[in-house]
């Protein structure tokens, strides 16, 4: 089949020969044997032949149960409750490594809510896995609209035409261009709960009031502290993406709102942010996508932990399939994060497709 | 005519030069010490020492940083490129020999018969590595400390118990002049949880995994022992006597040299540092005994052969080499470590009779318990320690414990028993 795309391109495809077949190589075809190995028990090196093991991988990462507790109750039928008056129960492993119960085997609690008396507790086989899944998803819901924003801000910072505005360019791009690993290193000395910088600052501003806070050895505060450092790091290279959408936009659309007396307010809503559509559909979609591939940070500064709050998805696939040298879990992480990824892209384009 | 002179001539040096390295095979060898400027340049030494010796071999020396130095060795053995003299960490061994990456070291056994038994990497009856030192715990704290608190000083034969050492422990958080008791160096990620940590579980009674059966973790991991060692872990950091997992690394290695911390459970590398740090007075005492006999850890790093080289001879040659005493010796005087024999000993200025570091020698001997000797220990030391971080982070001891044994248990399903 000779089109014109390949017949008059010739020279065309033999420049883009190696780049084309390196790329094919080295993300095309992993891509399809992470499908492959995750129907099989891969793994990273051993002496046991490779064997199809079909979806037991997807089992135990996604499979979870239901549980109900009841209160454990005194022999005349009261709820017996402990020091804080809190209604006692039995200890969940009576349950799942009972032998009662095979199929709850191997299975930990992911979380529990009150239902009247009882205690309703959702029992997973791959608790880090959906913590890993959850603190992804709220990575990515918090930094997407954080990041983007605060690029847009700086963005319509730098249009401006003043004398030296490309020294602030500079030094709002500057951070993209540091490696992700320098920058978390850094950031965990300046998180640092004995002699950080921002314990510190805390300190000395608040005179002493605010005591040092742990920031990544917190399980509330380890998430929170990667995100603020995530878009510190990567806003300078989307705010260069909303300076070129900046730029697109007609000048004359901007006299005209002058001249009709728009406020900046108005002219914001009214003839920039129509004109940025395209840009912000780019720009969500590429924060979304960078979102969830968070690995560096967490590598370099908390390992997962304190108490897996700070899980990700790819730091899980890295963790299982090198270092637990079980390749075809990390495999199967591989292809729900794909998943996920590809079903988020199409939702996000199906939102912000032309009308 | 000027143009073929100069061809010719180069042509006839580089035939000349090839020639000249044909006559020494090279060897290459990997090792685990970047950034230890002492250790690479002993090795540095042996090597040159060897280069020199004879014509047949030459080594080469590539030097990596040990946190990502088995992932380095997994990348070549995947590769096909792994060097022909591999540094090999002693409770890794059997999952290298069992994946393949390394050959039975082509030495008679009988060669290394005056080596501590820590220092020989055997696996499925068959000697893979030999390691020139080996390394222990004790407890480090100062005789001032001890009188000033008022403790009674343990020996090999007579450690404290459990109950001693909390109270020891309660007496230097009392006095208000540490900020912790105790320093267990958590901000050491990697291999030190259960290398260092792993022995107090031993002596409670517990265990990384069932060594009569190496097929399951269930009950040693997870059995009343197992749980009561769980529950004084975690009372530690919950009533402030250790610095917990977000401790800075640069306070493990001078906190006890500051003052900062009482006691601290440190290997024999760091005591070196210690005593040039000022620390005048230092004491090691041996571990305390929880119930099921005092107990620390065991075999440190070893050489052996890669199952790919395509001379095992030369290297054989080269690890008998470096296997020799005034080597030994010359390791223990400049890292600190245990020399592999007791000739070597002799021959160091700590570990001689009558030196400074001579205690760790009988520590050693009493008291080490090597780590599971399986190649599941791989997978099983990362969920110890992840089950550690937890636990000191506040996480419910038996659930995780379990969740522990449950992962443990399922990677060496997964394995088919890794040969067991």
């Amino acid at each position: 089949m000779a089109s014109k795309l390949t017949t008059s391109n010739r020279s065309g495809w033999g420049f883009a020969l190696p780049g084309f077949s390196l790329i094919v190589l080295f993300i095309v075809l992993p891509f399809f044997f992470a499908f492959g190995f995750s129907l099989t028990n891969q793994r990273l090196i051993s002496p046991n032949p490779t064997e199809y093991v079909g979806f037991e991988n997807y089992r135990n990462l996604l499979g979870f149960g239901l549980v109900t507790l009841e209160p454990e109750r005194s022999d005349d039928g009261a709820v017996v409750r402990d020091d804080d008056g809190e209604i006692a129960y039995p200890r969940l492993r009576t349950i799942t490594r009972s032998d009662e119960y095979p199929q709850y085997r191997g299975m930990r609690e992911w979380f529990r809510w009150q239902d009247g008396e009882n205690a309703k507790v959702v029992i997973a086989s791959d608790v880090v896995f959906l913590r890993a899944l959850t603190n992804t998803f709220l990575f990515v819901i918090i930094v997407a609209p954080v990041q983007g924003g605060l690029a847009l801000g700086l963005a319509l910072l730098i249009n401006q035409r003043l004398k030296g505005i490309n020294v602030f360019r500079a030094i709002y791009f500057m951070p993209v261009v540091v490696s992700i690993v320098v920058v978390s290193l850094l950031w965990r000395f300046l998180y640092d709960v004995s002699d950080g910088m921002f314990n510190s600052m805390l300190g000395f501003f608040s005179f002493g009031l605010i005591g040092p806070i742990d920031w990544l050895g917190n399980p509330d505060t380890a998430l929170p502290a990667i995100m603020v450092m995530s878009i510190w790091q990567a806003v300078g290279f989307h705010m260069v993406i909303w300076l070129a959408g900046l730029q697109t936009i007609s000048p004359t659309l901007y006299e005209a709102a002058a001249i009709e007396g728009a406020s900046k307010w108005q002219t914001f809503r009214y003839v920039t942010w129509p004109g940025l559509r395209h840009t912000a559909v780019l720009i969500l979609i590429v924060i979304t996508m960078q979102a969830f591939a968070l690995f560096s940070q967490v590598d370099v500064m908390t390992s997962g932990g304190p108490l897996d709050s700070t899980q990700t998805l790819v730091f899980q696939a890295v963790e299982r399939g090198y270092g637990k040298q079980d390749i075809s879990g990390g495999s199967t992480i591989s292809v729900i994060l794909f998943l996920i990824v590809l079903t988020i892209s199409l939702i996000q384009r199906f939102l912000t497709r032309e009308r | 005519m000027k143009q073929t002179k100069i061809y010719t001539g180069a042509l006839l040096a580089s035939v000349l030069m090839t020639g000249t390295a044909l006559a020494q095979t090279e060897l290459s060898m990997w090792y685990h010490g970047a950034g230890s400027d002492v250790e690479i340049a002993l090795v540095t030494q042996v090597i040159d020492d060897f280069n020199a010796s004879q014509d047949d071999w030459e080594v080469v020396l590539e030097s990596f940083p040990q946190e990502s130095y088995n992932d380095s060795i997994s990348a070549a053995a995947l590769s096909g490129d792994l060097p022909d003299i591999v540094d090999v960490d002693g409770p890794i061994m059997p999952n290298w020999a069992w994946a393949g990456y390394l050959q039975p070291l082509p030495i008679d056994e009988s060669e290394f018969d005056d080596f501590l038994p820590g220092t020989k990497g055997i696996w499925d009856g068959k000697l893979y590595s030999i390691g020139l030192w080996d390394a222990a715990l004790a407890l480090y704290t100062r005789q001032s400390t001890l009188d000033d608190l008022g403790l009674r000083t343990p020996t090999l034969d007579d450690p404290w118990d459990k109950d001693e050492f909390m109270a020891a422990l309660d007496a230097a958080k009392a006095s208000g002049d540490y900020e912790y008791a105790v320093d267990m160096g958590l901000a050491w990620t990697g291999e030190w949880y259960p290398y260092a940590i792993g022995p107090f579980l031993q002596s409670f009674g517990g265990d990384i995994v069932d060594r009569s059966t190496y097929l399951t973790a269930e009950g040693v991991l997870n059995g009343d022992e197992a749980i009561a060692f769980g529950e004084w872990w975690q009372s530690l950091f919950t009533e402030g006597y250790a610095p917990g997992t977000s401790q800075d690394p640069a306070d493990r290695d001078s906190g006890f040299i500051s003052g900062k911390y009482a006691f601290s459970w440190n290997g024999n590398w760091a005591a070196v540092a210690a005593i040039e740090g000022g620390v005048d007075d230092i004491v090691f005492l041996p571990a305390p005994d929880f119930g099921n006999g005092p107990t620390i850890g065991a075999a440190s790093w070893q050489f052996g052969v890669s199952a790919s080289s395509e001379h095992p001879e030369g290297a054989a040659e080269f690890i008998k080499f470096a296997a020799q005493d005034k080597y030994l010796a010359a390791f223990s005087d400049g890292i600190g470590l245990i020399p592999a024999t007791p000739t070597a000993a002799a021959m160091t200025e700590r570990y001689q009779e009558g030196g400074a570091l001579n205690v760790f020698f009988g520590l050693s001997e009493a008291q080490a318990l090597v780590r599971p000797v399986t190649p599941g220990y791989v997978v099983a030391a990362k969920v110890f320690e992840k089950a550690l971080a937890d636990i000191s982070n506040g996480a419910d001891v038996a659930d995780t414990l379990d969740a522990a044994v449950d992962e443990i248990d399922a990677d060496i399903e997964r394995n088919n028993g890794y040969g067991f």
